[in-house]
Order: C-alpha cells, then sequence, then structure tokens
C-alpha cells in the first residue's frame, strides 16, 4: 500500500524482478501494483486426456518465498479437496491476481452448473475466462493463463491466454518465467516443427513429419524434461512439480520433487 | 418422450439459489460483457496503462500484450478476398504461430471454421493490433449484429456493423484500445463492400486496404499487381503473394497464410498454409525472391 503515497517500491532493497535501474527515464511510476511471483506452467494435450503442470517455486526477485505455493488449480470443485472437478486451470505471473482470477472463474462455473443443471463445458468455459480477463482490459491482471479440460467428444482441449483475454485453442502451451526456455522443447517435441523424414526427399522435398496425438506416459515423460531442464537454467524455477492429469476419469493430481537450489 | 420431459422441464437446482441478478452482483463487481470496466485507482489512467503494457515506449513493461501483424483485404470483380498471415508477439517473443486473424462475424458462422468448399453466409473482421482488443469487440460486434438479424428480420450490411465497431473505438478513444480491423462482407443492399476501421475511431470504405506492421511490404506487392477485373484464381494468388513479401520483410509478420473469398453466398476459406513451403515454392518454380541464395 506504501506505493500508493508516492513511495517508490523499487528502491527498496528487494530486488522485484522487473526492478529498474535508478537512471531510467521511467523510475517515477509511484503506483506499482503487480509483483512477478515468478515460476512457470505448460501444458500439453492428448486423445482423451490433457496435462497442465506448474512448479511450486513462490519468488520475488531474488527472494524464495515459498516451495510450495501451487499454480495448477481445480475449478468446478470442492473447495477443499476439489472434487466433482472437471477443469483445470492453471495461472503464472502475480499470484494475487491469479488467485483472484481462479477464484472468479471457479464461482462462475459453480453458478452456471446450479442454474442450468449441468456442468459448464471447456469451451464455454473458455470463453468467460476470456471476458473475465478483459473486464480488466484498463487495470489488466498480471497473469499468463492455460485452460484445459476434456472437450464435448472426449479429447484433451487445452486454451492458451494471455493477460487481457485474447486466447486460441492448442495443442501444447508454456507460460511464465520459462515459456521462452520450454516453448520451443515443445514446439520441436510434440508438434513436430522441424523435423523431415530421413531420407523422403533431397532439400525442398523433405517431407515433414506430422504430429500425431501423444500418450500419457510420452507426455508425462515431456513434462519433467521440460522442468528439470528449466530448473538447470532459470532461477525462478524449482523445488516441485505439480501435474494434474484430466481424463474422463476425473482428476489425477501428481507431485515430483526438483531441485531445491 | 423422456427427452421431451427433459427438454421442457426445469433444471432441479433452478430455485434453490440466488437468482440471475443476484447471482452477477455476488461474481461481479460488473456484469460480463458490459461496456464498464475495471479502472486502476490512478488520475491518469492511459499513462498508468502505458507504463505496463506498451512495449513500444517501454521495452521493460511487465505486461506483454500479443500484437503484430499483416493483414489485406481487396474487391475485385468475384467479390473480396481477405489475407492474413498468423503469427503475435509480446516484444520480441513470437507469442504464437496460430493465430486465426480472421474473425466471422456472424451468429451462423460462429461454429466450425474448417476449410471447405460450401460458402458461409455472414461478414469477416481481421484483427491486427492488440489481439484480445480485436478479438473481444469482434464478438461483440456479431452479438449487435445477431441482434440486428433478429429484431429487422435480415442480415445487417456491412455499412452499419462498421458504424457500430467505429462509435465504439470511437467513445473509448485515449483508454489505449489497440485495434486496426477490416471488415467485408457482400450484402444484397451494397454488393460487396469493404470498410476499415481503427482504434482511433476512424471508418473508411474503399476497394483494397492492408493493416499491421507489414503493410507497406503488403501494399507493394499488392498495388503493384491489383486490377478489378482479376480472375478468382489470380486474386487468390495475389492475396497469398502479398502477405508472402510482407513476411518475408517485416520480422513481427510470419507462420501461415490464411486466405478467405467473400462472395455473393458467403464466405469460402481457402487454407491456412505454412509459409515455409510457400515461399520456396515461389522463389524455385517462379524465380522471384531470387536475393535469396542457399550459399553465401
Amino acid at each position: 500500500m506504501t506505493s500508493l503515497f508516492g513511495h517508490n517500491p523499487h528502491t527498496d532493497a528487494i530486488g522485484y524482478s522487473f526492478s529498474q535501474p535508478t537512471n531510467a527515464p521511467y523510475k517515477e511510476h509511484s503506483f506499482y501494483p503487480y509483483t512477478d511471483n515468478g515460476g512457470s506452467v505448460l501444458g500439453i494435450t492428448g486423445k482423451d486426456f490433457a496435462v497442465l503442470a506448474g512448479d511450486t517455486r513462490s519468488t520475488s526477485g531474488y527472494n524464495i518465498n515459498s516451495r510450495y505455493v501451487p499454480k495448477v488449480f481445480k475449478i468446478g470443485g470442492d473447495e477443499e479437496t476439489g472434487e466433482g472437478a472437471h477443469i483445470i486451470l492453471s495461472v503464472v505471473g502475480f499470484a494475487a491476481d491469479g488467485q483472484a482470477l481462479k477464484e472468479r472463474l471457479d464461482a462462475v462455473v459453480k453458478m452456471y452448473k446450479y442454474q442450468h443443471g449441468k456442468p459448464m463445458s471447456v469451451r464455454a468455459c473458455a470463453q468467460r475466462l476470456s471476458t473475465i480477463l478483459y473486464q480488466k482490459r484498463f487495470f489488466p491482471y498480471y497473469v499468463q493463463a492455460i485452460l484445459a479440460g476434456l472437450d464435448e467428444e472426449g479429447t484433451g482441449a487445452l486454451y492458451g491466454y494471455d493477460p487481457v483475454g485474447s486466447y486460441e485453442r492448442e495443442q501444447c502451451r508454456a507460460a511464465g518465467a520459462a515459456s521462452s526456455l520450454i516453448m520451443p522443447f515443445l514446439d520441436n517435441q510434440v508438434n513436430l516443427k522441424n523435423q523431415y523424414i530421413p531420407g523422403s526427399g533431397e532439400g525442398h522435398a523433405l517431407e515433414a513429419r506430422k504430429p500425431e496425438p501423444m500418450s500419457r506416459e510420452a507426455v508425462e515423460g515431456l513434462v519433467r524434461d521440460a522442468f528439470t531442464s528449466a530448473v538447470e537454467r532459470h532461477i525462478e524455477v524449482g523445488d516441485g512439480l505439480q501435474l494434474l492429469v484430466i481424463t474422463a476419469n476425473g482428476i489425477e493430481e501428481i507431485y515430483h520433487p526438483l531441485k531445491k537450489d | 418422450m423422456d427427452q421431451l420431459v427433459r427438454q421442457y422441464s426445469r433444471s432441479a437446482h433452478q430455485n434453490e439459489f440466488y437468482s440471475e441478478q443476484e447471482q452477477h452482483d455476488l461474481t461481479e463487481a460488473l456484469p460480463p460483457l458490459s461496456l464498464k470496466f475495471s479502472l486502476p485507482p490512478v488520475a491518469n489512467r492511459s499513462a498508468f496503462l502505458r507504463a505496463m503494457t506498451d512495449d513500444h515506449s517501454n521495452p521493460n513493461c511487465p505486461i506483454k500484450l500479443a500484437h503484430g501483424t499483416t493483414t489485406l483485404a481487396f474487391r475485385f470483380q468475384g467479390g473480396i478476398i481477405v489475407c492474413t498471415d498468423s503469427r503475435a508477439t509480446a516484444g520480441n517473443w513470437i507469442a504464437s504461430q496460430t493465430v486465426k486473424k480472421v474473425i466471422p462475424v456472424s451468429r451462423l458462422s460462429r461454429g466450425e471454421d474448417k476449410p471447405g468448399t460450401d460458402p458461409v453466409p455472414g461478414l469477416l473482421g481481421t484483427m491486427a493490433g492488440g489481439a484480445a482488443d480485436c478479438q473481444y469487440w469482434l464478438r461483440y460486434l456479431s452479438q449487435q449484429c445477431t441482434l440486428h438479424e433478429i429484431r429487422h428480420k435480415r442480415r445487417i450490411t456491412v455499412a452499419a456493423a462498421s458504424k457500430i465497431l467505429a462509435n465504439l473505438t470511437y467513445a473509448y478513444k485515449g483508454y489505449g484500445l489497440s485495434m486496426g480491423t477490416m471488415l467485408a462482407g457482400v450484402t444484397p443492399q451494397e454488393g460487396p463492400a469493404l470498410y476499415y476501421i481503427d482504434s482511433d475511431g476512424t471508418r473508411l470504405p474503399g476497394n483494397l486496404f492492408c493493416v499491421g506492421s507489414g503493410q507497406t511490404f503488403a501494399y507493394g506487392v499488392l498495388d503493384a499487381n491489383y486490377r478489378y477485373d482479376l480472375s478468382e484464381e489470380e486474386a487468390l494468388e495475389l492475396g497469398r503473394r502479398s502477405i508472402l513479401a510482407a513476411m518475408h520483410r517485416d520480422a513481427y509478420s510470419g507462420g501461415f497464410i490464411n486466405l478467405y473469398h467473400v462472395k455473393e453466398e458467403g464466405w469460402v476459406h481457402h487454407g491456412f498454409d505454412d509459409m515455409n513451403p510457400i515461399f520456396w515454392k515461389t522463389k524455385l518454380e517462379k524465380g522471384e525472391f531470387s536475393n535469396v541464395t542457399s550459399t553465401l
């Protein structure tokens, strides 16, 4: 709150993720309501499942505030156990905005069920999340969200968002601090970008490999590889890997320890 | 019978909970899809927003929004060609290479958007600038168009639809919206009609527009080869070639070439194709892009 009274948060000793050098020409912003809590999330879909995973570290600048703050949430289920949920949401960026967003979407999904007597489809939920984000177009939530579930045909559905609600259905998406490390890996391994069938031709006649839906084991393997590698090269990622797998049988939660340094 | 009963009976929970109004009051500080938005508690709101989100004036801004585009649309004797790239950037980061920048603005055609041969009735909008701004407001526009259709029992004209959008962007002038869109459609009243609308409130009818960071490159190719009496085949190829030129020279454009043709019966999708094979085909088979060589 101090920032509201003209106090500059950047002069504090705490190094915020986007703390600015004192000679920067734009240091005079006095209202700075965001903190980057670091961390990364990623989602991959398969034929009959979707996976959302995130590390559990919470940082503020160079400080590690906690080693277990989940970034992946069950939406529309029981408050404590998450039972009955059929949609999962992950949010990275400013954890407080993420929490607020999660709670708002959770309320919307529950109200929908009470009112219409049926669970909200992922497609409808995805559109609703977009409008929720856009409601704060002029005072944005500092978050990158990924929503996952199963669509009407039972295939995995994944939607990636920007902070003000532009969204797109995708096969895979990484967001957060280490997204620039993870996303190229996913492009190559999930969408088989720049992979060609050896000996299928010469030069430009080379035939590109076509991406196929992956098995759950293969996807979980990729997720772990992506995170263990990100931990090696990004300071804001580490401590633990929380994995939510959504199938027709419900949501399974897996925890996998990561390096704690 | 069971189905009928289910259809006409009310949900078991319908009367147990809050009314719709009460739910809104509980979950929303503001109602959804309304024109009221949450605003930051500061005097100069647009300066705050610019400091947080405008990576052009401040490359270190914390909230990076998806941007950057080349889109084009032109009228010719066979209707309107609409063509876009598919790249979205957030600063220097390529946020997505698979953005659908052509948005159907019609109740009838909102569902599927698969390549097909059957024309789908309705208007097409293109998106350039802020991805969320375009997606949200074109969706708002399609809601208004549907309401118009229900009230007046006929489809909205492109002129009227574009005016709804232009009035809207004009009302939000200075708030920091960023959008440059084109609306294309064929109606009985107007014939083929094309409008350009942007976030300043500009609304222009015209025959040919290119919008976005790669617009100049697209104009270069399009102006040189454009004729009103282009055949359908030639027009589609010209649209594709103009976008290809922009993808080649503009770093903020790239990905896939998304091509549409708007005819009297409705719009037809002509593919969402990777630019790389098309580029090499254009180079090797037509001898264009001779500045590019495989050896140094």
